[in-house]
């Protein structure tokens, strides 16, 4: 295969996934406020076109004529920074994740990823926990105090969750015996899926994903009531719009994690991908994946829309001394049982 | 001191284990959420679709024609006397030769203003009226910039002579006549 050839089936993979992921979060937009109209007994945004499908655009056309605001105190390179990191590292996330069976074009067997990283695991938790980043520097740069309060509420509640989380992902790769996500997916064909050996972790997993999406329950950093917005306070026009855009990119790859690491990414039972053609079985993999992704994004905002916010207290008590103790001791069990069981 | 037999104690009971999981208490939230989802919504989707006045609905004047398209107010001044916040003033005019078509009786009324500021809308000059030739509709009336324009002359108030553009009245008239 030649190293060209390559190069543009990555190139290309990559900018389907950033058209894909940039997409699905644009229209989470429109379906958050439209399942908030929905639990709330209400219509929801409807003038937009039909049933409101342009409302996106709309939204993002006024983001774009809004005045572009920058604070007189502020620190001018950090405050353009913050919004630019938070959407940055919200995206690179998605590289690791394995989207479906491998594809098939010309006669070579590309993978549906854009990379395997034997280390995808490692990855993520390093991507996901340096997304406080965006945050933290926009806060600080704002010069403002809710900003800063809700900056320093947000790395506190990263540093709290992420062990929790990292502890919940070390079982499943005591499971899967491998850090690369394609082999962890390969793994759970049919219906053997993570989530049937690991429940205790996934509760973990999805509280912490749901800690590290700033999304309600654990919505501190920008707590409209306290923090009038909190990190993003003093933030106008499209920068404003790249922090509450990153918040539902952050939503899809957290959703896109929850289904590759606990739910079978693309496995569904009755469906086997050796007996189809592999451009096929890529694509209803694909299918399926997607399908469970868009579960998960409903679950966060049906969550959202349920559970109101934790004291600030509560939120520390919840990481520290039930989630922690909690991962350790589901990473032990499972341990033992891998060691005494088998996997 | 006791002041009334209404106190009620306060327990501190210890939560139970399913309380204090808080998994269970959540599962329950989203089960009522989720019916909430699936509920039909009382919204009403505003300019295409409109609510329907009740058919008691009191709101702007209109002075009616006959079938032949002349005034049906005499002027008689029987809704003015019965106005309890005064809004109805009126100049009655004697009818000329040839004006058959435009007033229906000998006399009518030159100007027929109201006071849409004083209006209560409480429908007495359309009980007062012995010619059915004053009724309240279903048009609510307008905003206005300035106190004059609330004084309603009969420019707004008579309807158009077109048999098609015709106000329809028939709710306000069920059980009169």
């Amino acid at each position: 295969m030649s190293i060209l050839f390559y190069l543009a089936y990555k190139l290309v993979l990559v900018l389907v996934i950033f058209a894909i992921t940039l997409g699905v979060a644009a229209y989470s937009t429109l379906a958050e406020r439209k399942f908030a109209g929905f639990f709330q007994d209400r219509l929801g945004p409807d003038r937009a076109g039909p049933y409101g499908i342009l409302q996106p655009l709309a939204d993002g056309v006024k983001f774009f004529f809004k005045e572009d605001f920058t604070p007189a105190n502020a620190d001018k390179t950090l405050f353009v920074m913050g919004p630019a990191l938070a959407m940055l590292i919200a995206l690179i996330t998605s590289a690791v994740i394995p989207w479906g069976p491998s594809l098939e074009i010309a006669g070579y067997q590309l993978p549906f990823q854009v990379t395997d990283l034997n280390i995808g695991v490692l990855y993520i938790s390093g991507a996901v926990s340096i997304g406080v980043y965006g945050i933290m520097v926009g806060g600080w740069a704002s010069n403002n105090k809710f900003a800063l309060l809700g900056a320093i509420r947000a790395s506190s509640q990263m540093i709290s969750y992420e062990i929790a989380m990292g502890i919940a992902l070390i079982a499943i790769v005591l499971l899967a015996g491998s850090l690369s996500l394609h082999d962890i997916v390969a793994q759970q064909s049919g219906l053997n899926w993570n989530i049937w050996k690991q429940p205790l972790g996934f509760i973990i997993f999805i509280t912490c994903a749901f800690a590290e999406c700033n999304r309600t329950p654990f919505d501190l950093p920008e707590c409209e009531q306290e923090l009038v917005g909190g990190y993003h306070t003093e933030y106008s026009s499209m920068k404003l719009g790249l922090f509450l855009f990153s918040e539902y990119v952050n939503m899809f790859v957290s959703s896109a994690l929850m289904s590759a690491l606990y739910f079978g990414g693309y496995n569904f039972p009755g469906l086997d991908y050796s007996t189809m053609a592999p451009n096929v079985a890529a694509l209803v993999g694909f299918g399926v994946f997607f399908a469970k992704i868009l579960f998960f994004i409903f679950f966060f905002m049906w969550i959202r829309w349920t559970i109101p916010r934790f004291r600030y207290d509560q939120l520390m008590h919840l990481g520290w001394s039930i989630l922690m103790p909690l991962a350790i001791l589901n990473m032990l069990l499972t341990a033992l049982g891998v060691l005494y069981l088998g996997k | 001191m006791q002041l009334t037999n209404r106190a009620k104690v306060v327990v501190k009971k210890e939560m139970t284990i399913a309380e204090k999981l808080y998994l269970p208490a959540i599962a329950k939230g989203l089960g009522i959420t989720l019916k909430h989802f699936f509920m039909k919504k009382p919204t009403i989707r505003y300019p295409e679709v409109k609510r329907e006045f009740a058919p008691v609905f009191r709101g702007k004047h209109v002075l009616k024609r006959d079938e032949k398209g002349a005034e049906r107010c005499t002027a008689c001044g029987l809704c003015a006397v019965a106005c309890p916040a005064e809004a109805i003033t009126m100049v009655a005019a004697e009818r000329k030769k040839g004006e058959e078509h435009l007033y229906r009786e000998e006399k009518y009324a030159a100007t027929y203003e109201i006071n849409m500021l004083r209006c209560i809308f409480c429908g007495l000059c359309e009980e007062a009226c012995p010619k059915q030739a004053i009724f309240l509709t279903e048009t609510v009336t307008t905003a206005e910039y300035h106190r004059s324009d609330f004084i309603y002359g009969k420019d707004k108030l008579v309807e158009p002579v077109d048999p098609t553009q015709r106000i329809d009245i028939s709710r306000r008239s069920i059980g009169r006549d």
